[in-house]
């Protein structure tokens, strides 16, 4: 008896599926199911755009609606990847413009955008509606206006933290006076001011506006304009935090700022003068998300704003807060999930905040039961904070712990870390993401590797003594999707052993090692399905095979070797000599 | 426990480093802080601080780089450390480079007071606030900041500083415990010296100068190791 669902029927069931990752297991079932299930996807995921070409892409989601696409590795955060690396924007756009041009939305994440490639989305997507570039680049302000005038349907234009050429503030102005459809509009990362009276026009023509994110160049003044026209916003991202306001001007703001009802969500806030501080009191206990990593206030302003935020969950904040505040915001935001404290000093940036220390930190897990996610700087920490802050809260996913100076041991004990490590991983069994900092030994790693049982990403800097450390990793960490180390003492050995461990995961980033171009070669020759890229200003082939290279990123794929290789990138495609026969190019 | 590599073939046909001469393999220990160490990592490039700025008296870092000789790579000098994304780094960049043009401004303002009364004595009606600067010490990872109002001699000062850095509590770091008789910055007696910025960049020995002096042209102190304290007249 057949017992085959009509695709029709199955159609409508997946309909619910939302998640990727449940449709990735749909896929996988059987023929039909993978069939209909491709045939209904709309929204796909592409974490790495080397993985897979643009065109089996495109093949087999023809109802594709929505594309994320993530390019250059993490580290690149950090100026580790030089330019002209790769993850350009340009070959996707151009193959979806044919073969998808139904496209409505586009998230691309540290990938290199031209003015080409956003006047191409202009002319060939009809219902484009979305565009959210993350620390991207690559582009001008002329792109930016391209996008305005042409998408007549657009939702949102995001630029988070993006490179870009700023030839002025005059791109906005081309946003025709027919566009009233915007929901979210982000230009904080741009430097030029725009004609105040064009954002003014164009907020009050947008009743759908839920987030709005200007850049440093709106004044204090010009926002009180703007949040008059859009009482409705849900996220606001200020300009400038000071001006020189007299008291009229001072209070119709207040005003301004207590009609934002629906407010959850505040960031910008540059320049923060603590007399205007108290503006954002009326504000304060709707809000569950403030980021305050750019505002330069003391720790008495930042406790007196903070006790009034009792709904607050995400915090971003400099370490002006220091461990008095934090033990402060730790009483008043019992709600809290995610801390990122961020260093204030920059010339010295060792020698930041000296009243601030894990002492903090500790405070914040021993009062907030559903804090789950930690970035933080400082100079010091102790084994003993990090047993105590496990123990608190073994809920932790996330836990990127930065001690600036490299190789600081315990500053207690002058011990390594290597047993507050342990404690973190033993304790918080669903920690998904880490980064170490600080002394650590071949011994932390093997704690990692015995316990961080569901670890997808994990960071390391300045740490371990030998190849154990990478094989504690590669053969303990199950769940080891993405690693990233950075000035580590190790170098073949563990490499080539568990070598079969990098085609589980999606990539593997390493710089200033000791790896061999010699143990490249080996690995490339093994693996087939990887890309193993060696990045060196110095071409490897030039070297003695023993010699070690200076960045190495590997990663799986199915669309064989990169057509847009620079110079300083070799693959052993590039090397005609070593077999390129037997490579399994799709 | 693991205290050796077990160098084994591989589940898979992966021949490891058996015809291949491999370099790297177990590595001895790596170098902390103190030695340097820059040669083992390959390139080290710096980080852009406000000194880099032209405006902002790019000539220091020079000057201060060669003063501070044979210190140990501070972590702003490693590329891509610590990690803390471009427009975050630019941002506090921009903060440092506006609070030094202040700083600037003052010095500059004040450098006319001083110019207008060559007698010195005549300082001592002006209310000059200097306010905290930031101290550090050779082999102490974390800075300290003394405020310099509330102190009217190098005696008081060192008095201070040795308080600070060498008395045991709970919350000194680094040396506690290994000195338990006062010490002598000033006099150059001990295995320390007391060392200041000044307004040019120069690093010069404290006491040369008259307090009053001396209060308005430093920028910031570092005790520094007797042994390394060459070119300061000791």
């Amino acid at each position: 008896m057949d017992l085959r669902l009509p695709s029709k029927v199955l159609e409508h069931i997946f309909s619910f599926v939302d998640s990727n990752e449940d449709r990735n297991s749909v896929s996988l079932v059987c023929k039909s199911w993978y069939e209909t299930e491709r045939r209904t996807r709309k929204k796909i995921f592409v974490r790495n755009c080397y993985a897979v070409t643009p065109e089996a892409v495109a093949r087999r989601f023809p109802e594709m609606r929505s594309l994320t696409l993530k390019g250059k590795p993490h580290f690149a955060d950090y100026n580790l990847v030089p330019d002209g690396w790769g993850g350009y924007a340009w070959p996707w756009i151009e193959a979806l413009a044919e073969k998808s041009p139904s496209l409505e939305e586009l998230r691309l994440k540290r990938m290199v955008v031209t003015d080409e490639c956003l006047e191409k989305i202009a002319a060939s997507f009809k219902e484009f509606k979305a565009l959210v570039l993350t620390s991207c680049e690559g582009f001008s302000t002329d792109g930016l206006a391209a996008i305005a005038v042409a998408c007549s349907n657009l939702r949102e234009l995001e630029l988070r933290e993006c490179i870009v050429e700023d030839l002025g503030g005059d791109w906005l102005s081309y946003f025709p006076e027919t566009l009233t459809s915007l929901v979210s509009l982000d230009f904080s990362c741009l430097d030029s001011a725009v004609k105040l009276s064009d954002l003014e026009r164009l907020v009050s023509r947008s009743p759908n506006l839920k987030s709005l994110k200007l850049n440093r160049a709106v004044s204090l003044e010009a926002l009180g304009s703007l949040l008059r026209l859009a009482p409705q916003l849900v996220e606001l991202g200020t300009g400038s935090f000071s001006d020189k306001l007299d008291q009229e001007a001072v209070s119709k703001l207040s005003q301004a700022f207590s009609e934002l009802k629906q407010l959850k969500s505040l960031s910008g806030l540059w320049d923060v003068h603590p007399e205007y501080i108290p503006l954002l009191y009326s504000v304060c206990p709707r809000l569950t998300s403030l980021n305050l990593s750019y505002a330069t206030v003391q720790m008495p302003d930042l406790v007196e704003l903070l006790s009034r935020c009792s709904n607050l969950q995400k915090l971003w904040v400099m370490d002006l807060i220091e461990d008095k505040g934090l033990e402060a915001v730790a009483s008043s935001c019992k709600e809290l999930r995610e801390l990122r404290v961020f260093p204030s000093g920059a010339e010295d940036l060792d020698e930041t905040n000296v009243a601030m220390t894990e002492q903090g930190l500790v405070s914040v897990s021993e009062v907030c039961p559903n804090l789950e996610s930690v970035l933080y700087f400082c100079v010091q920490f102790t084994n003993e904070a990090l047993v105590t802050i496990a123990r608190n809260r073994p809920n932790l996913k996330c836990f990127r712990l930065c001690v600036m100076e490299p190789f600081s041991p315990d500053h207690k004990t002058q011990k390594p870390l290597d047993e507050g490590f342990k404690a973190i991983v033993e304790g918080c069994k669903d920690l998904q993401r880490l980064s170490v900092s600080g002394l650590l030994t071949d011994k932390a790693f093997q704690y990692i590797g015995t316990h961080g049982k569901k670890i997808r990403m994990l960071s390391i800097a300045f740490a371990g003594e030998s190849d154990l450390m990478l094989h504690h990793l590669l053969s303990g960490c199950e769940s080891l999707n993405k690693l990233e180390i950075r000035d580590c003492p190790f170098g073949d050995t563990a490499l080539l052993e568990n070598a079969a461990k990098l085609e589980t995961m999606r990539s593997l980033w390493m710089s200033s090692c000791f790896v061999s171009f010699g143990a490249c070669k080996l690995l490339s020759q093994k693996m087939p399905k990887l890309n193993v890229e060696v990045i060196d200003e110095h071409p490897p082939e030039t070297r003695p095979d023993s010699s070690p290279v200076e960045r190495i990123y590997i990663y799986r794929t199915l669309a064989g070797p990169r057509l847009d290789m620079p110079e300083f990138v070799w693959t052993i495609h590039k090397n005609l000599e070593i077999g390129v026969s037997n490579l399994a190019i799709e | 426990m693991i205290t050796e590599l077990e160098m084994g073939k591989a589940e898979s046909e992966l021949e490891l480093g058996l015809g291949l001469s491999l370099g790297g393999g177990t590595v001895g220990k790596i170098v902390k802080t103190g030695g340097g160490g820059g040669g083992a990592w390959g390139e080290r490039g710096r980080l852009l601080t406000a000194k880099d700025f032209p405006s902002v008296g790019s000539k220091r870092a020079a000057d201060s780089a060669s003063h501070a000789g044979s210190s140990p790579p501070r972590s702003s000098q490693v590329v891509g450390w610590p990690p803390i994304g471009s427009h975050r780094m630019n941002s506090l960049v921009n903060n440092q480079a506006t609070k030094s043009a202040r700083e600037e401004e003052e010095a500059n303002k004040k450098k006319v007071k001083d110019d207008e009364t060559k007698n010195v004595t005549k300082n001592v009606n002006e209310k000059f606030q200097v306010g905290f600067i930031k101290v550090n010490m050779d082999g102490v990872a974390i800075g300290r900041k003394v405020d310099l109002d509330a102190h009217s001699s190098y005696e008081n000062l060192a008095q201070t500083l040795e308080d600070m850095f060498f008395r045991s509590s709970p919350c000194t770091i680094g040396l506690t415990g290994q000195f338990n008789k006062p010490l002598r910055l000033l006099d150059g007696s001990s295995e320390f010296v007391l060392t200041y910025e000044d307004k040019e960049g120069d690093w010069m020995l404290v006491g040369d100068v008259p307090w009053r002096m001396f209060i308005t042209s430093v920028k910031r102190l570092r005790v520094m190791k007797t042994s390394e304290a060459n070119g300061l007249g000791i």
